[in-house]
């Protein structure tokens, strides 16, 4: 068969992406864990003095969540079942890090799972240095706080 | 209220990146790259501040928290320190979660198996 109407074939036949079941999907797994955020956020707030402390302690606990469920395999289930939803949440970014120190582990635990384990969390650390330093010296300047 | 509040905030944050995946060929990790900058230049603008107010767990919890955490951590150390909190902000309220993970990360991969 002449391969471009091969091409044209596969491209036939491939499922299509189902766009509105995606994007809902992403959304009622993104609001679940939001929301999840939320409570756990309201505990510590009524355990802790400050509400940055209260911040911190909650971003702990679902780093942790999102750590244990990564281990369990749960958290790849998820992943499929709702995409962004799963990826985008702080627990995707301890899932990122759990999965990838498990996945090379075998390759030693200094140059696999100590070296690997920041394979996506790496650039989104680096984003968020860099951009967040030009912004935050805009910020700083723009308030009058180098005056 | 800030329940629900939450909830659509996180989960539209949540639906835009996945339409973004399903749209173009951007992967995951360039993203959570872009939603990560995204919530540093939106704290810049003044917007994340209010938004985490509003939505609490919605804002706080999508990877634009971790961005914009990185801007309100420098301003409050410039404010504290001058010119050196630009350095000492960066990681003043971002730090516990990245060692939080690395913790986790390290440990719990000392001990499970990746499945399948």
């Amino acid at each position: 068969m002449d391969p471009k109407r091969y091409r044209q074939l596969v491209r036939e036949r491939l499922p299509k992406p189902d766009l509105a079941r995606g994007v809902t999907r992403a959304f009622v797994l993104g609001g679940t864990i939001a929301l999840l955020g939320q409570v756990v956020y309201d505990i510590f707030r009524a355990m802790e003095p400050t509400q940055g402390e209260a911040v911190a302690a909650t971003l702990a606990t679902l780093i942790l969540i999102g750590g244990v469920l990564t281990a369990l395999g749960v958290y790849d289930n998820l992943a499929e079942w709702g995409g962004a939803g799963a990826a985008v949440p702080i627990t995707g970014f301890a899932n990122t890090i759990v999965s990838a120190a498990m996945d090379f582990r075998r390759e030693g635990i200094v140059l696999g799972l100590a070296s690997k384990m920041f394979v996506i969390a790496g650039p989104v650390i680096v984003f968020a240095t860099v951009v967040g330093l030009i912004v935050g010296l805009a910020k700083a300047i723009y308030l009058g706080l180098f005056a | 209220m800030v329940y629900f509040w939450a909830f659509v905030v996180g989960g539209t944050v949540c639906a835009l990146a996945q339409l973004l995946l399903m749209y173009t060929k951007l992967t995951p990790a360039h993203v959570l790259v872009l939603f990560v900058s995204l919530g540093a230049i939106a704290n810049g603008l003044g917007l994340y501040e209010p938004l985490i107010r509003f939505a609490g767990g919605g804002a706080l919890t999508p990877v634009s928290g971790f961005g914009s955490a990185v801007v309100s951590g420098i301003v409050q150390e410039v404010r504290r320190l001058g010119w050196i909190g630009l350095f000492t902000g960066v990681f003043e309220l971002t730090g516990l979660g990245i060692a939080a993970a690395i913790l986790v990360g390290f440990s719990l991969a000392l001990v499970a198996r990746p499945k399948g």
